[in-house]
């Protein structure tokens, strides 16, 4: 080929794919490429949990309501007993009562700081809601072990471990999930709605109650299921301070256990491939159902506030 | 009761609840720090935990959790990134878009006790990483990534659209002028965000304990050839990090000064995540007032 020949073919080449063409498609790739990442991550996480998680009911070991609704959890007795009733109930009771007792406190939060005081509110308050959701859980859930669980035990009957402490240092945890969820709305309220309510002669009060309250329910009520959420699927901090014992709870102040702390307790100490361990995956896919089913509930939430 | 009665009752409510928030966390670092710290010296720091008698530190595990979180880093930043460039540049209005961004959602709702099963099945069980750091780093880069996206996401968002147009009128590229123009401008936001998110890495620990593991072998610390099997920097080595280490002594702790330690451990704990809140803040501050020259 004669150099001249050589020379136009390299720089069609070059013409047909420049330099800027070439660094668009590694750019577009590489993103692809992360992207793709994700999904395949979220695909397998649920294949690989279902699969082990479905084992048990396939096999026709133990039977799906026999899990949901037996209240004996005794995997070493003959035959062994897999009702996971205690931990639903101990696990769904700490997260609504977390809830309930957050949910008030991050909408004051959130009032003060949106209309109270919104100088004091952004200088200290907003930090220290930003502080308690910086805090890891364990160290939560030491706090717990060493001054409410003895302060319970003191006070009240019992050995100070339950549902009560659970709830305690879990509406903690979720308290600033609530509280920059309702900031956020309030302060994305409607410009004029709070002056008019000032000027038809209603106090602060009556703005905050008959206004602002309803016109963000659904706004505050996306903040609260994503605090029950996130305490439903806590597990140490609860783990340290609930006491791990297997029955339906009577009482607030009575030892119980929740899915996640069972998983915690009782995976590690069990022999891969057993009836006992893949029953604990199945209550993994039971957590991730839940996961699921809050996802969709924010969702539809999220679809109302903004109408 | 008249109106005006309510308005003040109400109004003392907020802000006595206002009030009561900030004692709880006033409490609550004051308690670990005041019980925590007297605990705390350089000893504590440097030594090895000691299973049954009294004066064991939290060197390894102290180590451990930083290795762990510089491991975690290296592979969510990059990834991180580049979904979060598709998200906010390439990502269409379609249905596609809206299934990703669910994906996203979900994927940071799950509990991270979930991820750390999914880890113990597929990074230590099917990829053979046994209980180990790589496996400890890669469960951990399924909890961070969807936040590192979404921090990408919104700070190439905020970058002003004009810009962009700028960058792409002049013929540049898509990706150069993602590169070179938008992603120095979206800089202070990302790395504000990291750090933000590498304090939630580093005090995560429901996540390691089947996958990084709950025990750590001797460690030589003048051998850092990361293919020994010694060495403090062989990925695939089990490691237990300080905050496993926290919980794993509240549980079956055997030490006499098992809470001495505990409470040790955790106002060192939650000192390096308020460092890594105020320092994500302060650098944030910094780094943007020199961007964009203001005062």
């Amino acid at each position: 080929m004669n150099p001249v020949k050589k020379d136009q073919a390299a720089g069609n080449r070059r013409l047909r794919f420049p330099k800027h063409i070439r660094e668009e498609w590694y750019g577009r790739v590489y993103a692809y490429f992360c992207v793709t990442l994700l999904i395949v991550t979220i695909v397998s996480i649920v294949w690989f949990i279902a699969s082990k998680g479905l084992n048990p009911f396939l096999s026709g070991a133990v039977s799906v309501p026999e899990l949901l609704f037996g209240r004996t959890w005794s995997p070493e007795s003959e035959p062994p007993l897999f009702g996971a009733l205690p931990f639903l109930a101990g696990s769904i009771s700490v997260s609504l009562l977390a809830a309930v007792l957050a949910a008030p406190f991050g909408f004051c939060a959130a009032v003060f700081m949106t209309q109270i005081a919104p100088k004091v509110g952004r200088r200290f308050l907003q930090p220290a809601i930003e502080l308690l959701a910086g805090i890891p859980s364990v160290v939560y859930g030491f706090v717990g072990l060493s001054v409410i669980v003895p302060f319970l035990r003191n006070n009240f009957t019992g050995q100070g471990f339950g549902i009560l402490a659970g709830t305690l240092v879990l509406s903690v945890m979720i308290l600033p999930t609530i509280t920059s969820i309702a900031t956020d709305a309030l302060s994305n309220l409607q410009a004029g709605l709070k002056e008019g309510s000032f000027a038809l002669g209603a106090t602060r009060w009556q703005t905050i109650y008959r206004l602002i309250l309803p016109t963000t329910f659904p706004s505050l009520l996306t903040g609260v299921v994503l605090g029950i959420s996130r305490a439903f699927g806590e597990a140490l901090a609860v783990q340290m301070v609930i006491g791990n014992a297997p029955h339906v709870p009577r009482s607030l102040l009575e030892s119980a256990a929740t899915l996640t702390s069972i998983i915690t307790l009782e995976m590690g100490n069990t022999v891969g491939g057993s009836l006992h361990n893949n029953v604990l995956w199945s209550l993994a896919l039971i957590l991730l159902i839940m996961t699921f089913l809050f996802v969709f509930t924010v969702r539809m939430l999220e679809r109302r506030a903004g109408r | 009761m008249s109106a005006k009665t309510a308005d003040r009752i109400a109004l003392s409510v907020i802000i006595a609840v206002a009030g009561i928030i900030m004692l709880v966390l006033a409490a609550l670092l004051g308690y670990l720090l005041y019980r925590g710290l007297s605990h705390v010296s350089w000893h504590f720091l440097t030594s090895v935990p000691q299973p049954f008698r009294k004066g064991g530190g939290i060197g390894p595990q102290l180590f451990n959790s930083l290795f762990l979180l510089v491991l975690t880093m290296i592979i969510t930043i990059p990834l991180g990134i580049g979904a979060g460039i598709y998200m906010s540049e390439y990502a269409k209005p379609n249905r596609l878009t809206n299934f990703i961004r669910l994906v996203v959602e979900v994927l940071s709702s799950f509990p991270s006790i979930v991820v750390g099963l999914f880890g113990l099945l597929v990074f230590v069980n099917l990829f053979h990483l046994k209980y180990s750091l790589a496996a400890g780093a890669l469960a951990l880069t399924v909890f961070n990534l969807p936040l590192m996206v979404r921090v990408t996401e919104q700070a190439l968002r905020s970058v002003p659209q004009s810009q962009k147009e700028a960058g792409l009128a002049l013929g540049l590229s898509r990706w150069k002028t993602i590169r070179s123009i938008m992603l120095p401008m979206a800089f202070p936001a990302i790395m504000t965000g990291t750090i933000l998110a590498a304090g939630r890495v580093f005090g995560e620990a429901a996540a390691l304990l089947f996958t990084a593991g709950m025990t750590t072998p001797r460690l030589d610390f003048t051998d850092w050839n990361p293919f020994h099997s010694t060495s403090p920097l062989n990925p695939f080595r089990p490691a237990e990090t300080l905050a496993v280490h926290i919980w794993k002594i509240n549980a079956e702790g055997r030490a006499p000064d098992a809470p001495e330690i505990a409470a040790g451990a955790s106002a060192v704990l939650i000192i390096i995540v308020l460092l890594f809140n105020f320092g994500a803040r302060a650098l944030g501050r910094a780094i943007y007032r020199k961007f964009t020259a203001t005062k």
